[in-house]
């Protein structure tokens, strides 16, 4: 049992609606005809396509393999014949279609030959190594490569394992009904995950509004060969954000801009310990995943659905989205986000669907101007002064909006949640963030345009010195004979003379003489170079 | 429907205001008590004035009106100012600082939000530094008044200056229990003598001290429903307490005691409701505190040295020049940063 826990700073307590999708176990999903496999599915590089258009494949084989140490492999969720490679909708934000891989679905479901891995004779690296390929990815929502978090780190040995239960969000359930259902094997997982890193000790982090996941988890745990402790920690949103669950169950916090390592924490998602066993005990690489389907739906509820399965589809097996219905937000309301396109595909990220109506999420009555009550202060868990950060975003007064830690803003919607000017706090944020971004690699390339003219300079004048030397080398070799020195001299200053006037006439030329307007127009064009090198300048600073 | 987070509370400016509002309702009620009902005719009078004004300035600034007539903060302004005025001041006397707080201390700033000063007390300052006379001329509580006036006669002497035949100015009004106090003093009186006068009560000004914890009672509905944070009201009374206290204990016949400062003037008023504007105030948490204790330092200050009996007004509008050094100054820690 665990001895004490900590508190985090601020949190919100937004209406759980939990209930609504946890009264019926995980269900399977129809087969679709079609998946539609994104490459990115993961944080880093993208991986290599290894398939062709026409080409038969069967369920688990690997359609794109991990390229480099930060990135995911993506397999067949079953088996079919692929039959497109390009650009397709994803699941995102900015609506920008991505690489996808198109496979129709055979409707055999085949597998490729597979069976558990030995991961204790194996060594870890084949076994880190063997992760990469079978595209496991953080299921919380980052969905950053987990074999990267699973090497050993002499410099930062990992002391204490994390798995994350918490599960702060509203509306989201995928990780309570998995871990009510299927605790024997996320415990695995688990196990494996220890054994890799060499942890000392093992924590599951459940919120205490899921008493039945944490009461599943504990029966479990008691049957393992290792000692690992449940906690449960306070509903609080975002209780289940990894910098804030480490601080409640440790006391500590993961310095800026570092990883957990550094203080010898690492943090999973349960789910992602579950694909971890499904994995090495059975051969299964991360095919499809548990994913809550619920909002305006006749049958809320958990569904595991394989990826590549339209969300639109995904619905349809919750019933289908009810009259009234606006949009369909990927995660939870608090960080989640509206599809751009309702038939993009499902994918490793995709933890809930939430199909709402207008009186779900009514729209926000226009902000009113911020009155610095600090609500927003005290609800922020990372503990930064979100009214002041607003109004550096808002004047575009990017410095001190790093100055007062911007970065550190995990975007969790708190200050929005409470504000009672109705301010989009996070949208500010997230403007100022890329805008602030954008300047640093404008002033990157600035840079190096600088300093390839300043060598490009250096070089020349180098070259014109080299050659100065072996002029005065010959000169000197030469000397008794320069006796129409001189007059050489004279002669050639004459012609320097000549050239500089000759120069000076040709130089205006082009501006010479022109109508008034496109000279106001060279002047203004002028004057704005002179600013954007100011400002650069500025930021040089 | 296109940015999270699509889930926010039911928190608006309007209902943090009406609360205000609310948590004074107490107050105005032992002020009728003890000062007659002419204070509702003032609060009527400023809140009239301050929604028209604001209607007006708004248009003039192409705002729209009724979002921001509705969000309450002109009323507040508008009640605060009133309360802070002697309950008979003439009717122009209450126009002129209320149009003053709204169109020069609010919205030529920028309305809602971007006023650097308290409206309210930049309304009561003008006045006071405008009209000393009228602004010390205090009506006697009920109980002491030789004279009592109707409602009739209150309004004739609001906009009319008009007393009823057979009444006089004294028979109504008398000096307040600071105003009293500063004279006396100067007279070389002991605090200890002063205090006996009738129109010292147990702990303040006789009756007065009644409104004052009425106003506590409301500041402390305030800190409940979280709509203030307990920093400024203590850090305020404290300040003012120590003070008092210490040059009580060194010179009891020259300074009054604490409790007397805490129950007489504007003490509790601006301790949960002028000092506590989060417009004008510091965000900070440690920024409060200090920001409260120099409101609370000068306000005693200014009771004791300055020539004004009360000192809040004041103090108040010096301290919220400090108010961008403080929060530059007091930056919590942020989460994963060691400072």
């Amino acid at each position: 049992m665990i001895s004490k826990l900590f508190k985090f700073h601020g949190g919100v307590h937004p209406p759980e609606h939990k209930l609504e999708s946890t009264t019926t176990p995980i269900r399977p999903v129809a087969l679709p005809k079609r998946l539609v496999l994104p490459l990115r599915q993961h944080m880093g590089n993208l991986p290599k396509v290894q398939v062709d258009i026409g080409e038969q494949v069967l369920k688990g084989q690997l359609l794109a393999a991990a390229e480099g140490m930060i990135s995911a492999a993506v397999h067949a969720p079953t088996s079919g014949t692929i039959v497109a490679i390009d650009e397709q909708p994803i699941p995102h934000a900015s609506g920008l279609p991505d690489v996808c891989i198109t496979l129709e679905v055979d409707g055999e479901d085949r597998w490729i030959e597979h069976g558990p891995l030995d991961y204790r004779s194996l060594g870890k690296t084949e076994v880190i190594e063997r992760l990469r390929q079978a595209g496991v990815v953080g299921l919380g929502g980052a969905t950053f490569p987990s074999h990267v978090k699973l090497r050993e780190d002499a410099r930062h040995p990992v002391r204490t394992l994390i798995l994350n239960g918490a599960e702060c969000e509203p509306f989201i359930t995928c990780d309570d009904m998995l871990m009510r259902e299927r605790a024997a094997e996320i415990v695995q997982g688990i196990e494996i995950m220890q054994y890799l890193l060499g942890a000392e000790r093992c924590i599951v982090g459940i919120e205490d509004n899921k008493p039945q996941a944490a009461q599943a988890m504990r029966a479990a745990c008691a049957e393992s060969a290792i000692p690992i402790e449940v906690a449960a920690v306070p509903t609080l949103y975002p209780g289940g954000g990894a910098k804030q669950l480490i601080k409640v169950l440790t006391g500590r916090e993961v310095p800026s801009g570092k990883l957990p390592t550094e203080i010898g924490v690492q943090c999973f998602n349960v789910a992602t310990a579950y694909t971890v066993h499904r994995f090495i005990h059975h051969g299964e690489p991360v095919i499809s995943r548990i994913v809550t389907v619920t909002g305006n739906v006749a049958q809320p509820g958990n569904f595991e659905a394989p990826l590549g399965m339209a969300i639109s589809e995904l619905v349809q097996s919750a019933g289908g989205a009810g009259a009234g219905t606006q949009s369909f937000i990927m995660g939870g309301p608090m960080m989640g986000f509206a599809l751009p396109f309702p038939q993009a595909p499902l994918v490793k990220a995709t933890n809930c669907i939430i199909v709402a109506s207008a009186n779900m999420f009514p729209p926000p009555p226009p902000a009113m101007p911020c009155i610095r009550c600090t609500r927003c202060a005290d609800a922020c868990p990372a503990d930064l002064q979100p009214q002041e950060l607003y109004w550096f975003a808002k004047s575009d007064n990017f410095d001190k909006a790093r100055d007062y830690h911007l970065f550190d803003c995990i975007e969790c919607g708190c200050c929005s949640y409470v504000c009672p000017s109705r301010i989009p706090l996070v949208q500010y944020y997230r403007y100022a963030k890329s805008e602030i971004i954008a300047l640093d690699r404008a002033k990157q390339a600035a840079d190096l345009a600088r300093e390839r003219n300043e060598l490009r300079l250096a070089r020349i004048e180098r070259e014109k010195q080299e050659r100065a030397a072996k002029h005065a080398q010959k000169a000197a070799g030469a000397k008794a004979e320069a006796a129409g020195d001189d007059a050489k001299k004279a002669a050639i200053a004459a012609a320097m003379e000549r050239a500089k006037a000759q120069k000076a006439e040709v130089a205006p030329q082009n501006t010479d003489n022109l109508a008034p307007a496109v000279q106001a127009e060279i002047t203004e064009i002028d004057a704005r170079r002179g600013e954007a090198a100011e400002t650069q300048e500025k930021q040089g600073s | 429907m296109n940015n999270p987070p699509y889930l926010t509370g039911n928190a608006s400016v309007s209902i943090i205001m009406l609360k205000v509002l609310l948590a004074l309702l107490p107050g105005v009620a032992a002020y009728v008590w003890v000062f007659g009902s002419g204070i509702l005719v003032t609060l009527t009078l400023a809140s009239l004035t301050a929604l028209a004004s604001e209607a007006v300035m708004l248009k003039l600034r192409n705002r729209p009106v009724m979002p921001f007539l509705l969000d309450g903060s002109a009323l507040v302004t508008a009640w605060l100012l009133a309360l802070a005025l002697p309950p008979l001041a003439p009717w122009w006397l209450v126009v002129v600082g209320t149009l003053f707080a709204i169109v020069i201390a609010k919205q030529l700033y920028g309305g809602l939000g971007y006023n650097p000063f308290n409206p309210a007390m930049i309304g009561y300052a003008v006045l006071l530094i405008s009209f000393p006379a009228i602004m010390t001329q205090w009506p006697a509580p009920l109980e002491l008044a030789k004279a009592q006036l109707g409602f009739a006669d209150q309004l004739h002497y609001i906009f009319g200056r008009i007393l009823p035949e057979g009444v006089s100015l004294d028979a109504i009004s008398s000096a307040t229990p600071l105003d009293y106090l500063k004279t006396q003093l100067k007279l070389q009186h002991g605090f200890a003598e002063i205090a006996q006068a009738p129109i010292f009560g147990v702990l303040g000004g006789k009756g007065n001290e009644i409104v004052v914890g009425a106003y506590l009672l409301g500041g402390l509905y305030l800190v409940q429903q979280r709509i203030i944070s307990w920093h400024i009201p203590t850090a305020f009374l404290l300040a003012l307490v120590a003070m008092s206290g210490v040059f009580h204990l060194i010179a009891p016949a020259h300074y009054a005691g604490p409790a007397f400062h805490l129950f007489s003037g504007a003490s509790m008023l601006c301790a949960f409701f002028i000092a506590t504007d989060p417009i004008s105030g510091p965000t900070t948490p440690k920024g409060k505190l200090i920001f409260a204790a120099g409101i609370g330092v000068l306000t005693w200050l200014i009771r004791s040295y300055g020539g004004y009996p009360d000192g809040v007004a004041f103090a108040v509008l010096l301290m919220n020049i400090c108010v961008p050094l403080i929060d530059a100054y007091t930056q919590p820690r942020v989460f994963g940063h060691s400072k």
